[in-house]
């Protein structure tokens, strides 16, 4: 039923689209507009160009693509799906299932996509086996960012283990300091929330709690342990976390009012934006405990319906230009994430992105590479929302550790 | 002489039609767009739709499901918190400004732009700056302490119990100035002769005004609450410029919650559930306002 | 100013007159710290913003945020700032206040002068119309505009807006057309003037007041207006706000909050300008009409 919906506006929005654009364009929605993320992408729109093929730009911004998402709701109804379109996660799956999407199974034989992208982000950029998005990059979220200085001057290493991290904090609030710098906004807690349960229990549990929605794991002392962790981090929180913005607490770690933070590793781009140098200014880190596993999460250009045979042609050589090694290399040197295909060198990034490259390859060779809850890799936007309204309530106090267990095992329909 | 009479004749049907005609795009405009529209969700609501819509039907699950989520209640109960203060509030300073304003106020031309000036911004504009301004760290609380009053606090902005407060306070802001207008345009549209009167019988001039002048007021009331009413159910972009339904979701209000519903949790069934209750509390507060206005004008 | 001899007549005494004074500008000020906010700190540069106090005056004085927002602030792929979005909001907002405003002037006409039979019901329904919440349009919206061949474009987004404003429109018209007599029109009748001559030569000639507030009334909600289009247009019919948008709200980079704010009082510009410039008329407007219910 649904299928047919999207099908009829897509044939009236072929008629459209050939009146609007020339067939050999590809019309883009994303929302990264940001001045480096944005400049980044540049990269691919001149790659094209070099093609002749035009770039029509669809930037809509705000929410981590959920203001996007409205507007592509909109447009496929309208029977104008733009061509390819920034998407994480389920929703390419969801939009799959809709039967929107198109077939990228001939450039990816014939480029090797198969042997060079990680197998849990294949399944995200798949559907029935076929290819339908191109997937760009590879962030994670279960980083740790502190300042340097600020570790030297109350006397801390780099912590290894939760009981080391926990003793850092406390010397940091000691020594007058905010501890951790954080923004209370749900998905920022969340991002906290991903890294916790990974540094207690390691990706099998991860996997087996908000993957798999196991009972027993989710209803598990590891997750009691988990909230009660997320209860420690919140008492070495400033008292004006709630609301702010991701990268103003990013600058309290800069400018040394605070010690941590725990975010993706796009807050990499705050740092180097205020001229700090990694490893010698600030120090990256996985979550003290979660060493090994890695949570990911992939923007991906999902390429949707196209009719005519040039428009089909366009759209795979973007596909293409997406998986090249040197935009691979080009883009995620700015954006702070890692390549997604794996066979890039590593040489020319900076150290916390090389850590990242080679902790993404051993997580992946050694099953310790899981998805996103936080960022829509780990359940659907209806499950993983009903998530983010537990983890954030408990963090603001609203339940105890044991009510957010069974909260959290309720609001994920656990099996 | 007979050819005539029928053009005549001609001339005064089309004249009997024009009105009509010139209705008729606005009639079919509302038919379709409106209500075509509400009929589409509300059938929506009752099948499960979740990222576009579908046609499989499902019953009332939806309106049992809406009923059950814990966010929901808090959205409705915020929504009647706010919509009560902000109307209340609104109304208070509107009038009173309405009324100091009228005082034969030198510079009013300088003061009532500076008054009705919000009203022009939206809160992509100044959405961030109101949440700094409210923000502890950053705003009031930090340069009343930096000015040296040490104890002086003010983070309701971070307390879940007071945020629904500071989204009051930035909605007031944002119209108060709009309503001064309505209750100024009110007062001056008063006959002087009817104040100048009871002057002369010897009421004072709180009297005057609770007695004669506040009565007259009525129409600019009523278009006041109505306004007011209308922009308190639809208030979205205030909620996530300022703590985007935080802190936790305690400033949800049913505009987002329909918004995060049918968008962002692709459940379109509930999110059109929760969209056909706003439309009915739509209805109970409007239809004895319009039904007055209608009656008034036979 | 011409209205001030309709002043109340109430007397009062010089402590009294201070204390409001006193009142209405603490008012004022309090109206004016979000707009104080942004312009400090655009005037800032951007290290001066995060690492300051955000309530103090600049130290350094630059206009480097203005230029940015305005022509290279990064919007999009290219950095083009907002200039090339201004002329699509211009674009969309004057031929929609403009067939919004006259329809609106035609319907108060009929409705008032030319009753007839469910003339009420209809105005009821067109009331109502007013208070539906834009969000649940969006889909079906949408779809009707595909239908029509105007998804993704500027009069697509002109047809949305008329027809969301036309409740409006209508209805401050027909308030104050109520008021006029219409015995003038009736005589006018007799004189053998027909339906559009009558709304030319005698109503239009007094609709100076009521036509200002049903102007500022739409260009505001117009101009500001973000979900529609987001939601509607598409890259060449882009309006200010979703520009707006992309510069402020982008998620996972870095915050520039100095463009920011520029780029936010550059948007606000034209509507501030309107609000300013026609603010007494807008009161006068109002008086004329519509608050008399």
């Amino acid at each position: 039923m649904k299928t047919k919906f999207v099908k009829k506006f897509a044939i009236a929005g072929a008629l459209m689209a050939a009146t609007a654009a020339h067939a050999t364009d590809v019309e883009v929605l994303h929302w990264w507009t940001s001045g480096g993320e944005a400049a980044a992408l540049n990269v691919l729109k001149e790659d094209l160009q070099s093609q002749s093929i035009g770039w029509t730009d669809m930037p809509v911004a705000g929410g981590g693509g959920e203001a996007a998402m409205t507007t592509l709701r909109a447009r496929v109804t309208a029977g104008n799906p733009p061509t390819a379109v920034q998407m994480l996660g389920y929703d390419i799956q969801d939009w799959a299932a809709e039967g929107a999407l198109g077939n990228l199974n001939d450039i990816a034989a014939a480029e090797g996509w198969n042997d060079v992208v990680p197998a849990p982000l294949q399944n995200f950029a798949k559907y029935d086996g076929n290819w339908i998005s191109a997937p760009v990059n590879i962030h994670s979220d279960n980083w740790v960012w502190a300042n340097k200085a600020v570790l030297d001057e109350i006397g801390v290493a780099q912590p290894h283990t939760w009981d080391e991290f926990v003793a850092a904090m406390a010397a940091a609030k000691a020594a007058g300091k905010i501890a951790l710098a954080h923004g209370g906004q749900a998905w920022q807690e969340m991002v906290v929330f991903d890294g916790i349960v990974l540094s207690v229990g390691g990706a099998d549990f991860y996997r087996e709690a908000l993957i798999e929605r196991k009972r027993s794991a989710l209803e598990s002392d590891r997750m009691l342990e988990v909230f009660k962790r997320m209860e420690t981090l919140r008492s070495y929180v400033d008292e004006n976390f709630s609301g702010r913005d991701w990268n103003l607490a990013s600058s309290m770690v800069i400018n040394g009012e605070a010690a941590f933070q725990i975010m993706g590793d796009w807050a990499k781009g705050e740092f180097i934006n205020a001229g700090k140098v990694p490893g010698e200014d600030f120090l990256c880190f996985r979550v003290p405990g979660s060493e090994g596993s890695m949570t990911f999460l992939a923007d991906q250009f999902a390429m949707f319906n196209v009719d005519s045979a040039e428009a089909k042609d366009a759209q795979a050589k973007m596909a293409s230009a997406i998986m090249a090694p040197s935009f691979q290399i080009a883009f995620n040197q700015v954006k702070g994430s890692v390549p997604s295909r794996t066979d890039i060198d590593r040489s020319v990034f900076d150290i916390c992105a090389q850590k990242g490259m080679a902790d993404l390859a051993y997580a992946n060779a050694t099953g310790g590479l899981v998805g996103s809850l936080a960022h829509g890799h780990g359940q659907p936007a209806a499950l993983k929302n009903a998530a983010y309204d537990v983890v954030t309530a408990h963090f603001n106090g609203e339940f105890d550790a044991a009510a957010a267990v069974e909260e959290l095992s309720a609001a994920l329909e656990s099996m | 002489m007979a050819n005539h009479a029928s053009e005549a004749d001609f001339r005064t049907r089309l004249q009997d039609l024009l009105p009509k005609l010139v209705l008729s795009p606005t009639v079919a405009a509302m038919v379709v767009f409106v209500y075509g529209f509400i009929v589409f969700t509300v059938y929506l609501s009752f099948t499960d739709s979740k990222m576009l819509p579908s046609y499989d039907w499902l019953g009332i699950d939806n309106y049992v499901k809406l009923w059950g989520l814990r966010a929901w209640w808090t959205a409705v109960t915020n929504l009647a918190v706010f919509a009560t203060l902000y109307i209340g509030i609104c109304t208070l300073i509107g009038l009173t400004l309405a009324i100091l304003l009228d005082q034969k106020i030198r510079g009013e031309g300088v003061l009532r732009p500076l008054y009705l000036y919000p009203m022009a911004l939206s809160f992509i504009v100044t959405g961030t700056a109101w949440k700094w301004f409210l923000d502890p760290g950053l705003g009031l609380q930090n340069t009343m302490q930096m000015w040296g009053w040490e104890s002086f606090e003010f983070r309701w902005i971070k307390d879940r119990d007071m945020a629904i407060y500071t989204v009051v306070i930035a909605a007031v802001w944002q119209t108060s100035g709009f309503v001064m207008a309505m209750f100024l345009a009110g007062l001056r549209g008063i006959d002087n002769e009817i104040l100048k009167a009871a002057q002369i019988d010897g009421a004072s001039n709180w009297s005057l005004y609770r007695r004669i002048v506040i009565p007259l007021l009525r129409p600019a009331f009523l278009s006041a609450v109505v306004i007011l009413a209308h922009l308190a159910v639809k208030s979205y972009d205030l909620v996530i410029a300022l703590t985007g339904g935080g802190p936790g979701r305690a400033t949800e209000l049913p505009a987002t919650f329909m918004y995060s519903y049918t968008f962002t949790r692709n459940s379109m069934g509930i999110g059109a559930a929760s969209a056909v209750i706003m439309l009915m509390t739509i209805a109970a507060v409007m239809t004895p306002y319009i039904y007055a206005e209608l009656k008034e004008k036979k | 100013m011409s209205v001030a001899s309709q002043d109340t007549a109430v007397r009062t005494g010089g402590f009294v007159r201070a204390t409001i004074y006193l009142v209405l500008i603490m008012f004022a000020l309090f109206y004016l710290v979000p707009f104080y906010v942004m312009l400090s700190n655009s005037l800032k540069p951007l290290a001066e913003v995060t690492g300051g106090n955000m309530m103090a005056i600049p130290q350094t004085w630059t206009i480097d945020a203005w230029l940015a927002a305005w022509s290279t602030a990064q919007i999009g792929v290219e950095p083009t700032g907002l200039k090339p979005y201004f002329l699509n909001s211009i674009l969309m907002v004057v031929p929609a206040v403009a067939i919004s405003t006259i329809l609106g002037a035609l319907n108060g006409y009929v409705l008032t002068k030319w009753r007839f039979r469910f003339d009420n019901i209809v105005f009821g329904l067109l009331l109502f119309s007013c208070f539906i919440p834009f969000q649940i349009i969006l889909i079906p919206m949408a779809r009707m505009l595909g239908i029509m061949g105007l998804a993704g474009s500027t009069p697509g987004l002109v047809l949305v807006h008329v027809v969301y404003g036309l409740g409006f429109t209508t209805l401050y018209f027909r308030n104050y057309y109520a008021a006029f007599p219409t015995e003038l029109v009736r005589a006018a009748q007799i004189d053998g003037a027909g339906f559009f001559r009558i709304f030319w030569r005698i109503m239009l000639p007094v609709s100076g007041p009521i036509a200002v507030v049903s102007i500022i009334w739409q260009f505001t909600n117009i101009w500001n207006d973000f979900l529609f289009g987001a939601s509607f247009a598409d890259v060449d019919s882009m309006p200010m706000t979703v520009a707006l948008n992309n510069l402020v709200n982008s998620s996972t980079g870095v915050k520039e909050y100095n463009v920011h704010f520029a780029g936010a009082i550059l948007a606000a510009l034209p509507t501030l300008l309107v609000y300013i410039v026609a603010g007494r008329y807008f009161v006068r407007g109002l008086m004329a009409g519509s608050v008399k219910g």
